[in-house]
């Protein structure tokens, strides 16, 4: 038996971890990278809070999650493509203006 | 023994998660969120959420990470160097995430009910959740397929070169 709030601390850990990679991280694969795991670490609270309630509508909403994520990646991965096409670079400091 | 089980498999997720920031290249930050992504789904498995473990395997692990590491590969990422701002985020962000996460631990310990599971307490078997998504959420789910192909058309636009999509610059 494990206590309900374990798995909630251990997604606010990952929450917490990928907070700080998209502060500390320079790479604009790496800053993206930090918000999948963001997104995982909100995806155990789901199915946390489903366990403890008894509900099937929290995986459900894990499902969701997982395709808007999907379609972030693939869309996000693009611009980075677009981004080092025009500015031959990936650092975010260097990539100062929205024009292409 | 599911303690336990919790124990070893959290410890490796936030091991690559600290990994994930520890690392300058990003190959290496993309394989050990493959590792966090790995341990999660043997901790849905531990809740008894087959199905979510199922999807996270195929769809995070699988394609998203697949996904990473080609753009990786075709941009030939090299390691980042750190500049002056990402040390002054080191040093506000470092100590930000430390008080965050003790904040959350302390709030969830506190208010919290005592609750445990079981191995496998979540009742839903997957032919459940394939009817709750085909009967009570279907209106969302025809919206994310809407919402996939738009996705699609977005990425093959915004990566096409702009001599291919016929602009002239």
């Amino acid at each position: 038996m494990v206590p309900i709030s374990y798995y909630l601390m251990l997604s606010g850990i990952l929450f917490a971890c990928g907070v700080t990679g998209f502060l500390i991280k320079r790479n604009i694969i790496t800053i993206f990278m930090s918000i999948e795991l963001m997104l995982n670490g909100v995806n155990l609270s789901f199915v946390a809070f489903a366990a403890e309630w008894k509900a099937l509508s929290g995986q459900v909403f894990v499902f969701f999650v997982m395709v808007v994520a999907a379609a972030e990646a693939a869309v996000g991965l693009a611009i980075i493509i677009a981004v080092y096409r025009t500015r031959e670079t990936l650092n975010v400091d260097q990539v100062n203006l929205l024009k292409l | 023994m599911h303690l336990i089980l919790f124990l070893a498999f959290g410890a490796v997720c936030v091991a690559g998660a600290v990994n994930l920031l520890v690392q300058r290249h990003p190959i290496n930050s993309a394989l050990s969120l493959v590792v966090v992504m790995g341990s999660l789904a043997a901790e849905y498995l531990l809740l008894g959420a087959e199905f979510v473990a199922a999807v996270q395997v195929i769809v995070y692990a699988g394609a998203v990470m697949v996904l990473f590491v080609f753009v990786i590969m075709l941009l030939n990422a090299g390691e980042e160097e750190p500049t002056k701002g990402s040390r002054v985020a080191m040093l506000f962000g470092i100590p930000g995430m430390l008080v965050g996460s003790l904040l959350i631990a302390w709030v969830l310990l506190q208010h919290s009910g005592n609750q445990s599971v079981a191995v496998g307490a979540l009742p839903g078997p997957p032919k459940t959740i394939g009817w709750l998504l085909f009967h009570e959420y279907l209106l969302p789910f025809e919206a994310t397929s809407v919402l996939v192909l738009i996705a699609i058309m977005g990425a093959v636009v915004l990566a096409a070169s702009p001599e291919s999509l016929g602009r002239k610059e």
